[in-house]
């Protein structure tokens, strides 16, 4: 057995040095400060009230979106009650110029159509025009941009998502909106309107492409950060599988990146659906408020947010509210959906990894 | 002053895991006990219900009985009462990131509602000089943050911390294992010191270590304590064949 | 090739928020003076005049805002991270919380008009701020959760060993330990709820007169820049341009600050 030297040896050998930092003289039998902590109690009280004030705030959140949900509902039964879901499609004449008629606050005519209509062309329009570019940012990003520029770009993305719509519109109706109405749109009509998707019956410049490209500009960074994070999460490896089989750098891009990140993508670009669904002041200001449907998208329109802002505070009618408030249900509805089932593709990719926008 | 531990029949779980399985021992007071045994043995959870520690995991249960002094920890009092009167050191260095060393040492007395601060320069500077890093950080004690020292320093200023609220028990979980040869020994240094003021109960993977601060060792092995005497007798003459092969390094 | 088209791209992308910058500090800063400061709005039509009213306005309904979001916020974010760890009711809420982070503005709108707005007080600087304080809550839980989780289980242990009370150790030190994340994550949904407009059109409804009662319609600077936006009076634009501009610099003062701290490492030495 090995000689081990225990702590009876020790304590010969040990010399008192050191020992002089010890207070003098033994401490007292109930020491002040142990009378005190004796004293504090054993706060059993407050540690529950403290917890169960922390859940009560929790379930305020739970009981705010029921109390949203409920409220909506309410607010929209007279007007369920007169429509049912043909307030989604119904279609009136005008009985004078025999032309269309969908939404007629006066007369009591609502029907939701064309604000639907407006909604999905502006945002399908957007996305359009913002995936291809946000994939390239993020791909730039991630793959192949110079280690300094990384930090400002990061940053100027999240920039870009932090400023007000209201100043987006703002910029487009006094910067975008002339731009198209000048050089663009007419452009378009010479190079396109054979297909009767660019018609010039609208002189303003106001209308679904303004709509979809401020959108577009307004969704890229959500969907270029979040297919930036995704592609992050793409194991190193993968990509040194594809390089070592000879790949070039672009197979590399698309072959071990994009396709190993693809359900994460699509998770980012619904959400980005998600924003452009619900987005209220810069459609508002640009897409003309016209509640019609044309098949040119230079014409004017309306999307379901863009109505609710504009005749919410001076509605006609009880029944014109209940039909503004339908919408807002409906609004409500597609984007819980939406963005559901956005966060559970970008968690599927990023496992658990929380997936913040922004 | 220290006073002594006696437990009786305890049993700990994490869920269904019996980790702890029918302990029984007397810790004198007064004296460094040392817990010896391979990792995942059960000393870690030994400790940690002595304080009950152990419980702060949702998934975890005790039974038995453990008395501290002449207070029955399970049944007379509740954690809070219990962890003031018996401090612990953990593992790792775990000063508290954001306060300066004067509050982390302060931190037990400030945050159960102490308010006297002629009293609190006093123990702090009582704890700081009997943790052996007065002379280290006299000069700014609220200018540097507790973070900021090195870990061997960090783990004195741990002790401080434990010692400011005057315990009766002082528990070291493996207190010197992330630390280099030089801030062990004097970790060491200081368990030595402290032991004629406080009960001192040190878990360690180190035989060597234990050998050297600890009057009494315990053995654990696979949930159970194999073997519990002096130290002397544990390291020259283990009754138990396990006790031996371990000591001895003939263990699996 | 690749190169080519992520090069064109983020070009394509650089190059608008680069206009809409430059184009903002070129209108703005030519446009803002001393009196939009100080001055209330003139009349329809007639030059001149200021935004003091929206300015104060704003400032009243982001701190009901932040009255009703940040203590609701960090307190769910408490108990997500403390308390639910892992619990159904946990993960109830943190879904919860993002549904409502995914509400469209105009949508909460409507539901706060519908529940707080009445015939007998029918705009109000109350209700603005109640929607506002709405919308912030879910960034602020959110965060407040993610940096309470990343206080190392260590501090947590350490204050609990010392016999400090469990709400006192969540509070002095978890809490106290993640501060600077949870600033920034409440910085976050300042900056997010300073530039709604929608919520507010139906709700603070806006107000052409020096107001601050939160009883009575309120102004603020989305909501100006709105209405002026939409005017056919070019002083009106001019000072569209100028509330843009400050707003944006409140907004980008807000980011960059959150960028300084969170790049600086937000628990700094924590681990």
């Amino acid at each position: 057995m090995p000689e081990i030297p225990t702590a009876q040896s020790a304590i010969e050998t040990q010399p008192s040095s050191g020992g002089g930092q010890r207070p003098a003289g033994p401490a007292a039998a109930v020491s002040p400060i142990r009378e005190f902590l004796l004293s504090r109690g054993n706060s059993a009280l407050a540690d529950r009230g403290f917890q169960w004030l922390m859940v009560l705030c929790a379930l305020s959140i739970f009981g705010i979106v029921v109390l949203i949900a409920a409220e909506l509902v309410r607010g929209s039964q007279l007007s369920w009650a007169k429509s049912g879901l043909a307030f989604y499609f119904s279609r009136f004449v005008d009985p004078e110029t025999r032309l269309p008629l969908y939404w007629d606050p006066v007369n009591g005519h609502f029907s939701a159509l064309p604000f639907v209509f407006g909604t999905l062309v502006s945002s399908f329009l957007a996305l359009l025009l913002a995936v291809p570019l946000a994939i390239g940012v993020a791909v730039f990003l991630t793959e192949m941009c110079p280690r300094m520029l990384r930090g400002p770009l990061a940053f100027l993305t999240e920039l870009l998502a932090a400023i007000p719509s209201v100043i987006y519109g703002l910029w487009a109706v006094f910067v975008l909106v002339p731009l198209l109405r000048e050089y663009v749109n007419p452009s378009l009509i010479k190079l396109l309107g054979w297909t009767g998707f660019f018609n010039d019956d609208n002189p303003t410049g106001l209308g679904f492409v303004a709509a979809g490209v401020i959108l577009a500009i307004m969704i890229l960074p959500i969907i270029s950060s979040l297919t930036r994070e995704v592609m992050n999460a793409v194991p190193g490896s993968q990509r040194e599988a594809v390089l070592a089989l000879g790949a070039t750098r672009w197979e590399m891009i698309t072959m071990g990146v994009l396709r190993n990140a693809r359900i994460g993508i699509v998770g980012a670009i619904i959400l980005g659906l998600g924003r452009a669904l619900g987005e209220t002041m810069a459609v508002t200001m640009v897409i003309g408020n016209t509640p019609q449907i044309q098949r040119s998208l230079l014409a004017s329109g309306a999307s379901m947010a863009s109505v609710i802002a504009n005749e919410y505070a001076e509605a006609a009618s009880d029944l014109h509210l209940s039909a503004l408030t339908e919408i807002g249900l409906a609004l409500f509805i597609v984007t819980i959906i939406v963005n559901a089932l956005a966060r559970l593709l970008v968690w599927a990719v990023t496992r658990g990894a929380p997936a913040s926008a922004h | 002053m220290g006073v002594g531990i006696e437990v009786v029949s305890l049993n700990a779980w994490y869920a269904a895991n019996h980790t702890l399985q029918d302990i029984n021992l007397n810790i004198p007071a007064n004296h460094a006990t040392a817990l010896i045994g391979p990792s995942g043995c059960g000393k870690s959870t030994f400790v940690r219900c002595l304080n009950r520690m152990h419980e702060t995991n949702p998934i975890a249960r005790v039974t038995g009985t453990v008395r501290i002094g002449n207070l029955d920890i399970y049944k007379d009092a509740k954690p809070v009462e219990i962890r003031r009167r018996v401090g612990m050191v953990f593992q790792r260095p775990n000063p508290f990131p954001t306060m300066s060393i004067y509050d982390n040492v302060a931190a037990g007395l400030k945050l159960n509602g102490y308010r006297n601060h002629r009293v609190l320069d006093e123990i702090v500077e009582r704890s700081l000089k009997n943790s052996a890093l007065w002379e280290e950080v006299k000069d700014d004690l609220k200018k540097k943050s507790g973070a900021s020292l090195s870990g061997g320093q960090q783990q004195r200023l741990c002790i401080a911390r434990a010692l400011a609220v005057d315990p009766e028990v002082l528990l070291m979980d493996e207190p010197a294992s992330a630390l280099d040869p030089v801030s062990t020994s004097k970790i060491e240094d200081l368990i030595f010191e402290l032991k004629s003021q406080y009960t001192i109960v040190i878990v360690t993977h180190n035989m060597q270590q234990a050998a050297r601060v600890a009057e009494k060792t315990g053995f654990f092995l696979n949930g159970r304590m194999v073997e519990f005497d002096s130290t002397h007798k544990i390291f020259t003459n283990p009754s138990d064949k396990r006790t031996e092969d371990y000591i001895t390094g003939r263990f699996g | 090739m690749a190169t080519g088209l992520a090069v064109l791209s983020t070009g394509l992308v650089v190059a608008p928020l680069v206009a809409i910058f430059v184009y903002l500090i070129y209108k703005g800063a030519s446009s803002l003076n001393f009196a939009f400061f100080t001055q209330i709005p003139k009349p329809e039509g007639e030059v001149g005049g200021g935004m003091a009213n929206a300015i104060a306005g704003s400032g009243v309904l982001l701190g009901l805002a932040s009255a009703i979001g940040v203590p609701i916020g960090i307190a769910g974010g408490i108990f997500l991270a403390e308390f639910g760890r892992g619990t159904k009711l946990a993960n109830a809420v943190r879904f919860t919380a993002d549904v409502l982070n995914g509400v469209p503005s105009i949508v909460m709108g409507v539901a706060v008009y519908g529940l707080i707005v009445t015939p007998a007080m029918p705009f109000s600087a109350l209700s603005g701020g109640v929607a506002l304080g709405i919308m912030m809550i879910p960034t602020v839980t959110r965060t407040t959760e993610e940096m309470l989780l990343m206080v190392p289980h260590a501090v947590r242990e350490a204050a609990l060993a010392l016999g400090v009370p469990n709400w006192r150790s969540v509070l002095s030190i978890t809490v106290k330990t993640a501060s600077p994340g949870i600033i920034t994550g409440c910085m976050l949904a300042f900056a997010r709820v300073a530039g709604e407009t929608a919520p507010l059109i139906f709700t603070a409804f806006g107000n052409s007169n020096w107001s601050v009662a939160l009883n009575r319609p309120i102004s603020a600077l989305p909501l100006e820049i709105y209405r002026y936006a939409i005017s056919p009076y070019d002083d009106q634009h001019r000072q569209a341009w100028a509330a843009a501009l400050v707003l944006v610099i409140l907004i980008v003062t807000a980011v960059s600050l959150v960028r300084f701290v969170t790049g600086r490492g937000v628990l700094k030495g924590a681990s």
